[in-house]
């Protein structure tokens, strides 16, 4: 672009330049042709004429008159050549003498050439000698000689003392031949006409007269001499554009001289507004682009450092939240340990005499911590949960003994507050199954505590069932039921345990009905879904705690399982807690695999339902034959084949009274009320039995009183009964709660037998039953059933091996499992523990410490593990021997240790171990660990 | 009398038990070994902490000895004593030395000997100072079974 720009700007130089040499030229040439005619003129009518027309008046006159022909000539005058023969009657005639250009009487010469014309603007020089002035003379003999206008070289003019030329034409006297020779010129030569060029003023008024005037300098130089030019216009040294001028030749007319002009630019290329714009704009657009692309790296880098940052804050606030949660459970641990100190001390203090105010005291202080540890075992839980360090169990156990437990606590609770609790477990569910009792009973427990504490009337009814292709219809009715609160008639009775509403209605009667009997119709076929069952390693079971209490507010319904948020804040103020109970529970169904959800309408209900998955429990594992032994407490199975009659108005009452019924073996039929029931009987009498004979006739209160013929009717019974040799059958009222009147009524009514109060467990009413029945022998411990007679009923009678290297360790292991009525011997290190195991022995458990010198509790128990596998293979080989004990021989090795935490499980497992006990043995812990093992055998074998 | 006397008895060993709590020098599983104390050894808990402190005061002199030793380079072997040490005192809930002896394991595991030396002192001395309020509150049961003797049989 640039040097597009400079060629155009050449061009425009050059043609500027050529446009006033141009001009110049042809002023110039204008003149000159002008002073030529004046020769021609002077020539013509001064030495033509005789006498002279022209005088100096003539002259001056004409000239003046004509000088807008001459523009370029300050003036011209005339010049008459003497020669020096002819000075004196020349001086005469014009009456002066001839003078130099200084103005002095000119010297002796061959001739002179004295003005005699001249312009009025250069009427000094009359009477001058022109070839007195150097310049002139030249300019004068080679005119002459030429015959032609020529120019001197440049010099100051005098008037002005503007740089000027002078041009001279040779004026001749006669006509010359048509080619005179240089003498015949000379000869003829009459005088010169001469004229000054003010060059300098010249060039500016032609300038001036031109645009671009100012933009460009020009310069006029005579080049005649070509090493040393000659300026006529122009300063020499003027600044200007060196790098760019153009030359343009001038032809003034004088071949023997020559003329030049040079022009440039006044200024520097100025670079062009559009190059300097452009390049600016360039400049601003890489800039800007610059700054973008530094702005967007800067971001990066910033982003990025954010990033990191964030990053780093994350990694450290999710090791605050475990720090957090470790310090939890540290610091709940450590508030555990005094307040274990605390209620210990308490309950030494009340063991002493206190008079009945200090009793009270200290009973309230141990309820309190009581409380307390509660609350801090709760949040140690959820600290644990949130550390990530509680870990589930799998061990097996009985589901539904834990589920009557869990009962039994509340039933106190419950039968105060005059509800109905009860269980339901469909048959589907494995007998067995494998996973954390303590967790599930924990959830549980929770879950009814809430149901109870919220609950003034109605029922409380936990069910399970397996969690099986959930039926479409049943979770679009729970829709419906769910977002159409308008649902809801007044007057109706529901079909639900109590009779009251409950929030989810999908455990009413119907689909209730649904599920026992497409249960019962499935049993049929239950060899061969067995089958199948059994394929799958694992059951999910769905557990719902129905209850129709106060309901959870709407509002307070999306945070229910935040903890320490109760549904408002008076509800902490009405009812207690802390409200972290839910939290714990979603956190371990959470852990279990399972889902919690609830479906709560205020003032209704609300329904917990959460599903689980539980691992199958293997038949092998646990002792053939005797899965119903393996169960914590062990039903009585002395009522095997017994036949009942259950009298219940409510389907699913019935339906809970018979399931906990069927546990225990017996046969049993509903009734709707107490007349089926009677006919049912008759009618079976009159074919003598041979169908039903009821053994047992249970009647729930509520439909024996709302039978307005209750009493009379049972009379029937007994009529119908007293009838026959067959043995009567037994009456059992059923009763949430009763009055001590309503007792004496029952007892006259008939109900001599018993009342059983609810909530039913099958052990309850086994333990109701044999008293009843007479058929109890009573098992010892039966009925209580907490864990130190457990862990006794356990231990009692077993022989126990204790490995260790401490002795005071030894001595409280031995002391501790002592107290549970096992024979316990002691070794004080491997060697000694391998040599009293050599097989045969007698020993049912080793309890093994882990770090001992020499030969540690891992290399000991590979050794026995060892020993027993050659002895398993050569008893294989020669199965005589091991006829005494179980078919191979493996003693179940625990291992004790302190570290708990460091204590891996799995390399304890590795090694052939089965369990581990943590090493002040807590009872529970140590329960736990044992129970895997002896829980098979039966108690009452020992 | 005899009544009133053992009643003081009484009240001393609770305090002394519970003070022992507070201070954080034993913990609940002293009470679990009070637990299994049972007709046929009923000097159960007394038995044991003696072993205790007849093997302390063995494994004491030996931590000394080692830490005393010029050229001391038995760090592994002090750990092993630790560990024995922090068994036994799990066992019968002593507490603080158990503490102690966790401070000392992580000592000895910095193989910082000055270290050691310290944390030996201080389990020295939480050793004496077990030691001679287990003997008082033994003392005091004595004195109750004592005073008891005569007129009931022993509680719990």
């Amino acid at each position: 672009m640039d040097a597009d720009n400079k060629v155009r700007r050449k061009e425009v130089l050059s043609s500027m330049c050529e446009q006033r040499a141009r001009m110049l030229q042809d002023q110039f040439s204008v003149s000159v042709n002008h002073v030529h005619a004046l020769a021609i003129l002077v020539s013509t009518f001064h030495y033509d004429k005789d006498p002279s027309a022209i005088d100096q008046d003539t002259f001056a006159e004409y000239t003046a008159r004509t000088a807008f022909e001459r523009p370029l000539l300050s003036g011209v005058a005339y010049a008459e050549r003497v020669k020096h023969s002819e000075r004196e009657k020349f001086e005469r005639q014009h009456d002066w003498t001839i003078k130099t250009m200084k103005r002095e009487p000119s010297p002796i010469r061959d001739e002179y050439a004295p003005v005699i014309f001249s312009q009025e603007t250069v009427s000094y020089i009359e009477s001058l000698d022109m070839m007195s002035g150097e310049e002139d003379r030249e300019n004068i003999l080679r005119a002459r000689a030429t015959g032609k206008a020529v120019l001197t070289s440049p010099f100051r003019l005098l008037g002005s003392h503007h740089l000027g030329v002078v041009l001279t034409f040779p004026v001749y006297k006669s006509k010359l031949p048509s080619k005179p020779t240089v003498e015949e010129r000379i000869e003829a030569t009459a005088g010169y006409l001469g004229g000054a060029f003010d060059v300098e003023s010249l060039v500016e008024y032609l300038l001036g007269q031109l645009a671009g005037n100012q933009a460009i300098l020009v310069n006029v130089y005579d080049i005649t001499n070509s090493s040393d030019h000659l300026i006529m216009y122009g300063h020499q040294n003027q600044d200007g554009d060196l790098a760019l001028l153009h030359e343009s030749q001038l032809d003034f007319g004088d071949p023997f001289r020559k003329h030049q002009m040079i022009c440039r630019y006044h200024q520097k290329a100025t670079t062009s507004w559009t190059a300097l714009t452009t390049a600016f704009l360039f400049f601003v657009i890489c800039l800007l682009v610059g700054y973008i692309l530094y702005g967007a790296a800067i971001h990066i880098v910033k982003v990025e450092d954010d990033f990191h940052e964030m990053q780093e804050l994350m990694v450290r606030a999710e090791a605050a939240d475990v720090a957090k949660s470790q310090f939890l459970a540290t610091v709940s641990h450590e508030i555990r340990t005094p307040m274990n100190g605390i209620l210990g001390m308490l309950a030494l203090l009340l063991d002493t005499d206190l008079s009945s105010t200090q009793r009270d005291y200290a009973q309230t202080a141990q309820v309190c911590g009581k409380a307390l540890i509660t609350l801090i075992n709760e949040v140690l839980d959820r600290a644990k949960i949130e550390a990530g360090k509680l870990e589930l169990e799998t061990v097996p156990f009985d589901l539904r003994s834990i589920l009557d437990d869990v009962l039994s606590l509340f039933s106190e609770k419950s039968r105060n507050k005059g509800l109905e609790l009860a269980v339901f477990v469909s048959d589907k569910v494995p007998e067995m199954v494998m996973g954390d009792p303590g967790r599930f009973r924990q959830i549980i427990t929770n879950l009814v505590g809430n149901s109870v504490k919220f609950t003034e009337r109605g029922h409380i009814f936990v069910e399970v069932h397996v969690a099986e292709n959930p039926k479409p219809i049943d979770d679009a009715k729970a829709e419906t039921c769910l977002n159409g609160g308008a649902l809801i008639s007044g007057g109706r009775r529901f079909n639900t345990l109590s009779g009251y509403e409950a929030a989810d209605e999908r455990n009413s009667w119907d689909s209730f009905q649904h599920l026992v009997t497409a249960k019962a119709l499935q049993d049929d076929a239950s060899v061969k879904m067995e089958v199948a069952d059994e394929a799958s390693q694992s059951v999910t079971l769905m557990v719902s705690v129905e209850d129709t209490g106060i309901g959870i507010p709407l509002i307070a319904q999306h945070r229910v399982f935040t903890p320490f948020m109760q549904a408002d804040s008076s509800t902490s103020r009405n009812y207690g807690g802390t409200g972290i109970g839910l939290s714990i529970t979603k956190c371990l169904v959470e852990l279990m695999g399972g889902h919690i959800s609830f479906i709560s309408r205020p003032q209704v209900g609300s329904t917990f339902s959460f599903t689980t998955v539980f691992g199958r429990c293997e038949k092998a594992s646990l002792g053939v034959g005797d899965t119903k032994k393996s169960n914590a407490e062990d039903l009585p199975s002395g009522f095997r084949g017994l036949k009942a009659i259950v009298v219940d108005g409510k389907p699913v009452r019935a339906a809970v009274t018979r399931y906990h019924l069927k546990r225990l073996g017996i046969l049993v039929e509903v009734a709707n009320n107490v007349k089926i029931a009677a006919s049912a009987c008759g009618k079976n009498d009159s074919s003598c039995g041979s169908k039903i004979q009821p053994d047992i006739v249970l009647v729930e209160k509520d439909s024996w009183l709302s039978g307005e013929d209750g009493s009379m009717n049972l009379r029937m019974f007994d009529w119908k009964h007293n009838g026959h040799m067959f043995k009567l059958p037994k009456l059992i009222l059923l009763a949430t709660n009763i009055t001590n009147a309503e007792l004496e009524k029952a007892k006259a009514a008939g109900f001599a037998d018993t009342t059983i109060m609810k909530p039913l467990r099958a052990s309850m009413v086994a333990a109701c039953l044999q008293q009843v029945l007479g058929t109890g022998k009573r098992q010892p411990g039966n009925g209580m059933l907490n864990g130190s007679s457990v862990l006794g009923g356990l231990l009692c009678g077993k022989k126990i091996l204790v490995v260790d290297d401490n002795m005071v360790n030894r001595r409280v292991a031995a002391g501790a499992l002592k107290k549970f009525g096992a024979a316990v011997e002691c070794a004080e290190s491997g060697k000694a523990a391998l040599k009293l195991l050599q097989l045969p022995h007698s020993f049912d458990a080793c309890f093994m410490d882990i770090q001992m010198p020499e030969m540690d509790g891992f290399e000991a128990t590979r050794r026995i593990r060892m020993m027993e596998t050659r002895a398993n293979e050569q008893m294989n080989g020669d199965t005589d021997q091991g006829s005494v004990r179980k078919d191979e021989w493996h003693l179940p090795i625990l291992a004790m240790t302190a570290d708990v935490i460091h204590a891996t499980y799995d390399e304890c497992l590795k090694c052939g171990m089965d369990g581990y006990v943590s090493k002040p043995f807590e009872e529970e812990n140590l329960y736990q660990a044992v129970a895997k093992f002896f829980k098979t055998k039966p108690v009452s074998d020992s | 009398m005899m009544g009133l006397v053992a009643d003081r008895l009484r009240a001393d060993a609770n305090r002394l038990l519970a003070f022992l709590f507070n201070q954080g020098i034993l913990d609940e599983q002293f009470l679990q070994l009070q637990q299994l104390r049972d007709e046929s050894s009923p000097n159960f808990v007394s038995e044991v902490v003696n072993i205790h402190f007849h093997e302390s005061e063995k494994l004491l002199r030996n931590l000394r000895s080692l830490l005393m030793d010029r050229e001391f380079s038995g760090y592994n072997k002090m750990g092993i004593h630790l560990n024995q040490f922090m068994g036994s005192s799990s066992s019968i809930g002593a507490k603080r030395i158990r503490n102690a002896c966790f401070a000392f394991r992580a000592a000895s595991e910095q193989n910082s000997r000055a270290g050691c030396l310290r944390a030996l002192e201080l389990l020295e001395h939480d050793y004496c100072f077990l030691k001679n309020k287990l003997h008082e509150l033994f003392q005091i049961q004595q004195q109750r079974v004592l005073a008891a003797g005569a007129r009931y049989p022993m509680q719990n």
